[in-house]
């Protein structure tokens, strides 16, 4: 009796205890990562996680962290889920972070309005709100280098080329088959704007949270026989869709997924059904890199690796190599500004304001050839980046396309004035980037 | 000895019909609420306010709301999470269209909305009991997200269809928005709840109340002595609907400030489901333990390592943490199947005795 006492006012006091420890001042770069390794979207979640991770090794055990500072960092498991993110976030903003990642659009969406409040950055990195490319008026958010908006200008680009030029679009139906959450729907503006210009016949296919049911979208696919189909898919939704396109028996050179549909699981499953299965990327699939041999000799020999060493080089752990990159170079941009030391959200505001990151630069960091310089200001947070469209052969991704530019003279606009609306939404004031420097 | 009710003697009938009839009882409620007025502002830090304590007190709204449904009128409902939704929606279109309207007003007609669809989506039950109703509401469920998903005006228009809470002053202070500090969000929250909680137990006391509880109890028995099913069964879900659309508005203003209908799915309607179970069927202070269990646990249980200093991977971390719930969840069952308010009473009753046993 008096032990199961003990038990309780032990249990009592860890209950109240728990979470109200706190961490102190900084000496290191704290960056928190809302990471998602369990739930339906964990095979997403887990390769882009694991790149993340062993980028930010790298750069503690080859150069000591950036510039000498090292970057220290905490996993928060978010299933993908809103509420729990938000939650992370909370809990990891005690630790005076200078930027966050929070790998999921609906995320972001929440965290855009606190992050000028907290004076945190958010990078989504090719996700989150195509609007808040515009600097103006969202100072502290990045999605360069490229965003939804962008690369679905750039996809239907790359249609229109395999059809014989855009003028051959006409009539043509395409089919975007997205995931029912801010995340699918955020490609939807901007390829009904296109169907209007190009005159093609666009047709939207929500698939319900998380995906696994898609019977009665494959239903309309073989009734409609579209053209081609884009797809922004995510987690398990991606496998069921390839398989389902597979089942139908839909040419699978016509199926293209955005960036976030187009990673190593969600192939597999598929078997020789999803050979030919196209993706949009901003970065090259392998290992054929310099990163990635440092990454073998410094932390997978060391044993520090997160991933197996077989799964580097999938696009979406290389996406993750990408994201730790950018983020490590826009602190080293603030860097040569306000010194080698730990930096306040401010100072690494400023450091991705100012991000150029040159050739000479992807060569010096082992990723030349691997993605494509990225210059950032004050007004375009998103630089517009061109788009790769990659080939799954049934073993491997090969990129099968040039660097295809977005259709900036369509997006730019367009985002600028979905940049009004959210921002009023939020209350916000457009800044003037001539008084910024 | 504690709880030592002799000498406590009623004169008025007033007096025998108090919802805390006992001193102590009235003491210790009365402190409570003080204190949760007081305290959390002062000393808790934001992480606790805008990561624990508010969804604690959005969910045991929605817990209410749902347990006088459930718990009191006996009709079971998987469709708590639509309409949160339906609440969540109107209170953001009612709050951007028209702006200078008081939030206080923007929750309570947002909870009338949702009524109304609480009523629309009650009619079913009528006819249909127990296990085929939950199927019924679960259609209600599915239609209002989907409904939310479909039609753009809902959103006004956002291509991403979230919405976002806009800055609102109550008394001068910003209350919901993001410039809002945590600390005015969880005051006005905590207010809303101790009102529609103080209200859902004058209600289940009084001539509303025991009419559900006869319809709960045996419906045609209930008819017989005069008990209207129709009236009684609607009001019930409306009434419900109307805690549960304030607890949806108050989860996207107060406690996320930008959602999608992804955060109103069926798990939701389960979760709240749970809540009521756990805590107990049939009792106001079930909805607000069963809430504290739900949301407080898990956070509880993924703070933990990190709090003992192990360091564990994220994803083994979560299902730990989903097996230790799992297997609380059962192990609070086992123990005491009628609930946490339940395990609440018999503690009272070994007050009332201790420190000797008989």
């Amino acid at each position: 009796m008096r032990l199961r006492r003990i038990w309780i006012a032990l249990l009592a006091a860890l209950v109240v205890t728990a979470p109200m420890l706190a961490a102190g001042q900084p000496k290191e770069l704290f960056i928190p990562l809302l990471v998602y390794r369990t739930g339906p979207y964990a095979p997403s979640g887990i390769p882009i996680a694991d790149g993340f991770v062993d980028y930010f090794t790298l750069l503690n055990e080859r150069d000591g962290g950036i510039n000498g500072v090292k970057v220290a960092w905490e996993e928060c498991e978010t299933q993908y889920d809103n509420k729990q993110g938000v939650e992370c976030y909370e809990r990891l903003k005690g630790k005076s972070p200078v930027l966050v990642n929070p790998y999921s659009t609906a995320i972001t969406y929440s965290l855009i309005p606190k992050a000028p409040v907290d004076k945190v950055v958010v990078f989504s990195m090719g996700y989150g709100m195509s609007a808040s490319s515009d600097g103006r008026w969202f100072p502290w958010v990045f999605n360069f280098p490229t965003n939804y908006w962008s690369q679905a200008s750039a996809v239907i680009r790359y249609i229109g080329q395999q059809e014989g030029g855009l003028e051959k679009l006409k009539a043509k139906k395409i089919a975007h088959i997205f995931h029912n959450s801010a995340y699918g729907r955020e490609a939807n503006p901007t390829l009904e704007e296109l169907a209007r210009k190009y005159q093609f016949e666009l047709t939207l296919l929500a698939v319900d949270n998380p995906g696994q049911e898609q019977k009665a979208t494959w239903l309309q696919v073989r009734r409609l026989n579209p053209d081609w189909i884009f797809m922004s898919g995510w987690g398990v939704m991606n496998q069921v869709a390839v398989k389902e396109a597979a089942s139908v028996g839909f040419k699978m050179d016509h199926l293209i997924g955005n960036w976030w549909s187009a990673n190593d699981s969600d192939v597999v499953p598929a078997g020789e059904g999803a050979k030919g299965y196209k993706g949009a990327t901003f970065h090259a699939p392998g290992t054929n890199f310099k990163v990635h041999a440092d990454l073998l000799k410094f932390v997978y020999d060391k044993g520090k690796g997160s991933a197996k060493k077989e799964d580097l080089g999938a696009p979406l752990y290389n996406r993750g190599l990408v994201n730790a990159m950018l983020a490590a170079e826009a602190i080293r941009t603030a860097m040569a500004k306000f010194g080698n030391k730990p930096l306040s959200g401010e100072q690494v505001r400023w450091g991705f304001e100012n991000l150029n990151l040159t050739e000479q630069r992807l060569e010096q960091v082992g990723m030349k050839n691997f993605t494509h310089p990225v210059k950032v200001s004050c007004e375009d947070h998103e630089g517009s980046g061109p788009v790769l469209i990659q080939q799954w052969d049934g073993k491997k991704w090969t990129v099968v396309s040039d660097w295809i530019a977005p259709m900036r003279d369509v997006v730019r606009p367009k985002i600028e004035a979905a940049a009004v609306e959210e921002s009023k939404k939020l209350g916000y004031t457009m800044r003037d980037c001539a008084k910024e420097k | 000895m504690i709880y030592r009710e002799a000498g406590q003697f009623k004169t008025t009938y007033g007096a025998d019909q108090a919802v805390f009839p006992v001193a102590q009882d009235r003491v210790v409620v009365a402190a409570a609420v003080v204190a949760a007025f007081v305290v959390p502002p002062l000393v808790a830090s934001e992480y606790w306010l805008q990561a624990v304590l508010i969804p604690f007190l959005v969910y045991a709204l929605a817990a209410i709301g749902l347990n006088l449904l459930t718990g009191y009128a006996g009709q079971l409902s998987l469709g708590t999470g639509g309409f949160m939704a339906v609440g969540a929606y109107s209170a953001f279109k009612l709050a951007t269209a028209f702006p200078h309207l008081n939030i206080i007003v923007v929750f309570l007609l947002s909870g009338l909305v949702a009524a109304g669809v609480g009523l629309l989506f009650g009619i079913p039950s009528l006819r249909i009991k127990g296990f085929y109703l939950a199927v019924a509401t679960l259609a209600s469920q599915f239609f209002l997200i989907w409904l939310f998903n479909k039609v753009a005006w809902f959103t006004n228009y956002a291509s991403s269809g979230t919405i976002t809470a806009p800055d609102r002053t109550l008394f001068g202070a910003l209350v919901t928005g993001p410039n809002s500090t945590a600390a005015a969000r969880y005051l006005l929250a905590l207010g809303l709840v101790a009102v529609f909680a103080v209200v859902a137990k004058n209600l289940v006391r009084g001539r509303v109340g025991r009419s559900w509880m006869a319809i709960r109890d045996r419906d045609i028995a209930a008819e017989i002595i005069g008990v209207r099913p129709l009236r009684t069964k609607l009001l019930a879900f409306g009434i419900s609907s109307f805690y549960c659309g304030v607890a949806g508005a108050g989860l996207v203003f107060l406690y996320l400030g930008s959602a999608e209908t992804l955060a109103f799915d069926i798990s939701i309607s389960f979760l709240v489901l749970f809540m009521v179970i756990i805590g107990g069927l049939g009792s106001i202070l079930g909805s607000f333990l069963g809430a504290a269990f739900i949301v407080l646990v898990p956070i509880v249980l993924s703070n933990a390592p990190h709090a003992v200093g192990l360091r564990l991977p994220v994803a083994l971390q979560k299902q730990f943490e989903l097996m230790v719930f799992g297997g609380l969840i059962i192990f609070f069952l086992i123990v005491e199947p009628r609930g946490l308010a339940r395990l609440w009473q018999i503690t009272k009753e070994k007050l009332r005795l201790w420190p000797f046993p008989h």
